[in-house]
Parts: structure tokens; C-alpha cells; sequence
């Protein structure tokens, strides 16, 4: 064989192996390790109670990552007890899940075990509502910032140059719920900046419909010429529209109210039950979870190590920029996160 | 001084427990009349008396049990759950007529399971309805409806109206609250199952005596407060638009009996009206509308409510000392 055959040979052979190279493609060499990051590993996740859109809209979002990345989901639901919850993550600190995803009823019940959980190699992810401790990371609402624009959307609608009276109620949720009592702060930060506006009720609704209700009947009864209500939360304020209905106020009040933006929300601003509601969006929240749940498990670090927080991007829904896409629909949600099951 | 002691004790023949809440309630009427701009308006009374329609309500339905010498700590998750389930029913566009037969239905064996549970069983009726609200709510929670808060459906037509309609001004929800305190006086006064209410809450042994038919009708106690917190609940959800089954979770239960009890109606059994519970629920109206108007904080509101009713008890324990006559074995 003359070398020139051999030469031959030689390219036709590494351009044959080189051609199945590329017929089979190129094997990403990130993606086995991704992988076997999640590969049953459990992540385990306390709400204060299920069975309503946001926590529900959550754990759907959650299973179905944890579905598609062999990973084990398990929901502890201590329907509204704080004793329960507590009771809950006691018991999951001793079975060890590589994240927990936690929900606090308040600022304070948790806090101690949250430490203990992390101390224990726990990752711990806080939703929507923190508690004093501090922990890994946090996905959330920034109620602060929700108060400020709804205070805003509120100062527009009432303020200076609106020819209103200027009057503004506030229906709050439980005043001991993080939720509340920073909104709170929020609202009076922005409002204390502008003089026009009068604050002539600041009630506590306790998030139930009915006693929003009562309460802004008593309000509007006392100030027919009231010009905004800031409520805290749109399952509570259909009580607190149901009032201003009744008292023929529909349009006139001017109704600024937040959730987690389900197809609800989107109805009652269409219908004018609500004149605007602050969405912190759900379906992003939860992938805002996701995300977060990935970070930790990749980064390998001890628990503890960081201190993160991912405050939700807020949407603005009113009648005039609504959009298809503006709210989600749960069932939708939770449909399509079974069909990874 | 013979003359001052005799004096005294026709005072205490006349003060009763319902009187001293009455006094009470028309002096903050008249004190808050005077303070609150505002507060003695057509407008503001109809307010008032509207927002405790449905407290009334709950509480002329406990008030029947009450009679009996019984307890139903299930009012409020009878009320919710069987609500509720009409509601997610409408929304699965069941017809208005079944879901409201279904609701109800569900309302009466609810009932009626707490009634054989105390009556036939003989479970004490603090245990068999404490243990029966959980699992009515559990039951309903985790088989009839997904979701704790049930929305309304729109365009349900005249059934809206039990809530959110007027006639001749007067809000329905008060309407109703009327129109049940009547039918419930009448029944107690003028039915003979309505006076073995009485016979029986107050002395159970004597009323088997003398015939009275007395398992039947403690079933039967249970069964008209369920269907009671049936129409409260139809109420609720009309006037906001949802049923919140959370409010099982509430203190709701307790200002229930707060209502009933602080107008006078014995926990012991055998006596009581539905007068008592007018004038339990307008304290409770007057002093919650008083304290919104002023812009009272929430936790200042509790503290007020129970410093007045703290009150009235001590001032009845006072003239209405309990002895061995008055205090029966089985009080709470």
C-alpha cells in the first residue's frame, strides 16, 4: 500500500466517523450533573392552609418541577392552625427533605424552628410572607410596595386636581399578619406625603367578606361623599364592594384592592366590582420558587450560607390595560401540572 | 329600713338579665346618639340593625337547642358547608332549585345525626357537636368543594336578593331576621312541640313522666338550628357575593352563644325567648357600629366589647345570685 492510499484511507475513515459524530449529536456535558443535583430529593412544603388560589396555584407550580425533575413534592397542610404548622415542620426536621418551603402565618411562630431546619442541612425557602428569621431565600410579595401603589393609584384617583373630597378608607386584614402590617406602612408612607387626602377609617377586616362588608356600610353611611377605599385583599374586598353596591356608590368610590391575581380578580375589574387590583401573580411566584429551590440544590452550599430574597414583579390590572393573559386561570394550572404525574 | 329591704328585693324581681342588657344597650344608644354625628339617622340604625341580622339569626337557631338544654357548637360549619356546597353546585350549573335542595338536605342530616348523637347516643351535646363541626367541615372540605372560598355565581336571578334586596327601604336580610323571630316565637308560644322545648330543658325526667316525647324532639332541636344556619349562611353568601368556609375557623361560634346568653337565655335549659336574643344582638349591633364610626382600633374594640359584657354579667351574677334552686346540675 503506497502511502498515498494510506492517506486516503486514513481521511475517508475519520471523515465517516466524524459524519456519525454529528448524525448523533453532541452530548451537553452540563446536563447529567443538573440532573443528578434534583434526583430524589424531597421538597417538602407547609402553607398555612391549602384549598385557596394562592397556595394552590404554588403547589401546583412546584409539582410540576418537581415531576419533570424526579424529585419528591410533599404538601403538610395545617389548615390555618399555627400549632399545626409548627407541628408539621417539627416532624419534617427530623425526616430530613433537602427544601423546605415554608408560608408563615406571622412574623414569629416559625422563626425558631426555622433556624433548627436549616441548622439540620434544610434548605428553607419563605413565601409571601416572612417571618424574623431570616432565612436561605425568600419569594414574595413586597407588601411594603404593594401599600405605596396602591396609596398611589389612590392619591391619583382622589388627589389634588380630581374635584373629590378627598376622603380615604382603609379595610386592613389581620393587623398581626406580616401581610397587613407592612402594607399598612406602606400606605401611610406615600399618604403622609400628600395633605389632600384624609384617612377617615382605618378598620380591620380580619380577611372575611362579611365584616368588610359591615364595616364599609358603617364608613359610607357616615361619609356619603367618601372618594377611595384601600383594601388589603381581594378576597375580602368582594364584602367591601358588595357595601359600596348596596350604598348605589359603583364607580363613584374608587376601589383599589391586591391578590393573587386568579381569573377572579380579572372579572370583578372588568365588571367594576374592583376599580384596580395589584396582582403579585401566582404562576410567577411559583416559578420565582422554582427557581430558587434549583439555585440552592446546585449551589451545594451549606444551608445558612445565603440570604436571598426574589420580591415578586407586581402586575396592574385595570379596566383599561387588561389583558388576555392578565390573570390565570387555577384549574388550568393545576391541570397541567397532573399531566406530569 | 324594713321598708328599704323590701323595697330592694322588687328591684330585684324586676332587674333580669335581659333588662340590665337592655338598659345598657339604650344608654350607649343614647350616649352614642349624643357623641357620634351621624349615628341617629334612618340610614345608620337600618346599618346597624343589618349587620347583625345574621348573628341574630345564628343565634335565635341556638337558642332553640339552648331551650332544650342542649348546645350546637356545629351551627357555624353546618352553615358554611352546606352553603358552600350549594354554591359550588350553582357554579356546575346545577339547577337553583336542586342545589337548594341539596344544600338544605345536607343541612337537616347534618341535623339530624347531631340530634341522634345527643338524644338516642346520649353523647353530652358539648362533645357530640364539637366533635360533629369538625367532621362536617372536614367532610365538606376535602369531598364536596375544592376550594375554601366559594365565589356566587352571576345571573342567579331572585335568589341575589336575600341578601342585596330591599323592601320598603328595609334591607332583606333584616326582613328575614324578622319574619324568623316571629315564626320562631310563634312556634315556641303556640306549638306543642314548642312548649316541650321547655318542659324538657327543664326538667328532662319529669317531661318522659308526663309523656312528652323527648328523644324525638331533641332530634328535632337540632335539626330546625341546622336549617336555620342554612338560611344565615344563604344570607351571608347573597350579601357578599361568597361563602368563606374559613369562618369555621372564626370566633363566630362564640358570639353565637355570647348573643344568647347575655339576652338572658339560660345555659341550664328551660327558659329563654326570642326576645332575649333581640336584645343580646342589638348590644352587640350598637356597640360594634358605635366603636366603627369613632375609628376605634380593632384590639381597643375587643377589649370595649368584653369590659360591657364582663359587666353585665357581673351585675347580673350580683342581683341574681345563683343558689341551689337556681343552679341546675348540667350548667355550664
Amino acid at each position: 500500500m503506497s502511502f498515498k492510499k494510506l492517506a486516503l484511507a486514513a481521511v475517508a475513515t475519520s471523515a465517516l466517523l466524524l459524519t456519525s459524530a454529528y448524525a448523533e449529536g453532541i452530548k451537553d456535558p452540563n446536563i447529567d450533573a443538573y440532573y443528578q443535583t434534583f434526583k430524589g430529593k424531597t421538597i417538602a412544603f407547609v402553607p398555612v392552609a391549602m384549598g385557596f388560589d394562592l397556595t394552590e396555584g404554588w403547589a401546583a407550580g412546584i409539582r410540576q418541577q418537581t415531576n419533570a425533575l424526579g424529585m419528591k413534592f410533599e404538601v403538610r397542610d395545617p389548615n390555618w392552625s399555627t400549632a399545626a404548622g409548627a407541628q408539621a415542620i417539627t416532624s419534617l426536621i427530623a425526616e430530613k427533605p433537602s427544601v423546605m418551603v415554608i408560608h408563615n402565618p406571622d412574623v414569629q411562630s416559625y422563626a425558631h424552628l426555622l433556624r433548627k431546619a436549616q441548622a439540620a442541612g434544610i434548605y428553607v425557602v419563605q413565601v409571601n410572607m416572612e417571618s424574623s428569621f431570616p432565612t436561605d431565600a425568600y419569594v414574595g410579595a413586597d407588601w411594603h410596595q404593594i401599600g405605596a401603589t396602591a396609596a398611589q393609584a389612590v392619591v391619583k384617583a382622589c388627589g389634588t386636581g380630581s374635584g373629590k373630597s378627598g376622603k380615604v378608607a382603609i379595610v386592613q386584614g389581620v393587623l398581626t399578619a406580616a401581610a397587613s402590617a407592612y402594607q399598612v406602612n406602606g400606605v401611610y408612607d406615600v399618604l403622609s406625603k400628600h395633605p389632600e387626602i384624609k384617612i377617615v377609617s382605618n378598620q380591620a377586616g380580619d380577611w372575611d367578606a362579611s365584616k368588610a362588608r359591615s364595616i364599609t356600610a358603617t364608613v359610607l353611611q357616615q361619609n356619603p361623599d367618601l372618594c377611595g377605599i384601600i383594601g388589603f385583599w381581594d378576597g375580602m374586598d368582594t364584602g367591601t364592594a358588595a357595601a359600596i353596591k348596596e350604598a348605589g356608590k359603583t364607580g363613584q368610590v374608587f376601589l383599589v384592592t391586591s391578590g393573587g391575581g386568579a381569573d377572579g380578580a380579572c372579572t370583578n375589574v372588568e365588571n367594576g366590582t374592583f376599580s384596580e387590583d395589584i396582582s403579585y401573580d401566582v404562576p410567577g411566584q411559583a416559578r420565582d420558587m422554582n427557581n430558587m429551590i434549583k439555585t440552592l440544590l446546585e449551589s451545594h452550599l451549606k444551608p445558612g450560607t445565603l440570604h436571598l430574597s426574589l420580591y415578586t414583579p407586581l402586575k396592574i390590572i385595570t379596566k383599561a390595560d387588561m389583558t388576555p393573559t392578565s390573570c390565570w386561570n387555577l384549574k388550568a394550572l393545576q391541570k397541567a401540572a397532573t399531566a406530569t404525574d | 329600713m324594713r321598708h328599704a329591704t323590701m323595697r330592694w328585693s322588687v328591684l330585684k324581681r324586676h332587674l333580669t338579665q335581659e333588662r340590665i342588657v337592655l338598659a345598657i344597650a339604650v344608654a350607649l344608644f343614647i350616649l352614642f346618639s349624643i357623641i357620634l354625628d351621624k349615628f341617629l339617622t334612618a340610614e345608620n340604625i337600618l346599618t346597624l340593625v343589618r349587620s347583625v341580622s345574621v348573628l341574630g339569626i345564628l343565634g335565635i337557631g341556638m337558642m332553640l337547642v339552648v331551650i332544650g338544654r342542649g348546645i350546637d357548637l356545629s351551627i357555624v360549619a353546618i352553615m358554611a358547608i352546606s352553603v358552600a356546597w350549594t354554591l359550588h353546585l350553582l357554579n356546575l350549573h346545577v339547577s337553583l332549585a336542586e342545589a337548594l335542595a341539596l344544600g338544605g338536605g345536607f343541612a337537616v342530616v347534618s341535623g339530624l345525626m347531631n340530634g341522634v348523637l345527643v338524644a338516642y347516643v346520649e353523647i353530652p351535646a358539648l362533645f357530640a357537636t364539637l366533635a360533629m363541626g369538625t367532621f362536617i367541615y372536614g367532610f365538606g372540605r376535602s369531598q364536596l368543594i375544592d376550594l375554601d372560598i366559594i365565589q356566587l355565581p352571576e345571573h342567579i336571578g331572585w335568589f341575589g336578593k336575600i341578601g342585596t334586596g330591599y323592601v320598603l327601604g328595609v334591607p332583606m336580610p333584616i326582613i328575614l331576621f324578622a319574619i324568623l323571630g316571629f315564626l320562631v316565637f310563634l312556634f315556641l308560644r303556640y306549638t306543642r312541640s314548642g312548649r316541650f322545648f321547655y318542659a324538657l330543658g327543664d326538667n328532662l325526667p319529669a317531661a318522659r313522666i308526663v309523656g312528652a316525647p323527648v328523644r324525638p324532639m331533641i332530634v328535632l332541636q337540632y335539626v330546625l338550628s341546622a336549617l336555620i344556619g342554612f338560611v344565615a349562611g344563604l344570607i351571608t353568601a347573597t350579601s357578599v357575593s361568597s361563602m368563606n368556609t374559613r369562618v369555621v375557623n372564626s370566633t363566630l361560634v362564640y358570639d353565637v352563644i355570647l348573643v344568647v346568653v347575655l339576652g338572658g337565655v339560660g345555659l341550664s335549659g328551660g327558659k329563654g325567648s326570642v326576645r332575649n336574643v333581640l336584645v343580646g344582638t342589638i348590644l352587640i349591633g350598637i356597640l360594634v357600629d358605635g366603636m366603627t364610626i369613632m375609628d376605634l382600633q380593632y384590639t381597643l374594640q375587643n377589649v370595649i366589647k368584653s369590659i360591657i359584657l364582663l359587666i353585665a354579667i357581673v351585675v347580673d351574677s350580683m342581683v341574681n345570685p345563683r343558689d341551689e334552686q337556681t343552679a341546675q346540675q348540667g350548667d355550664i
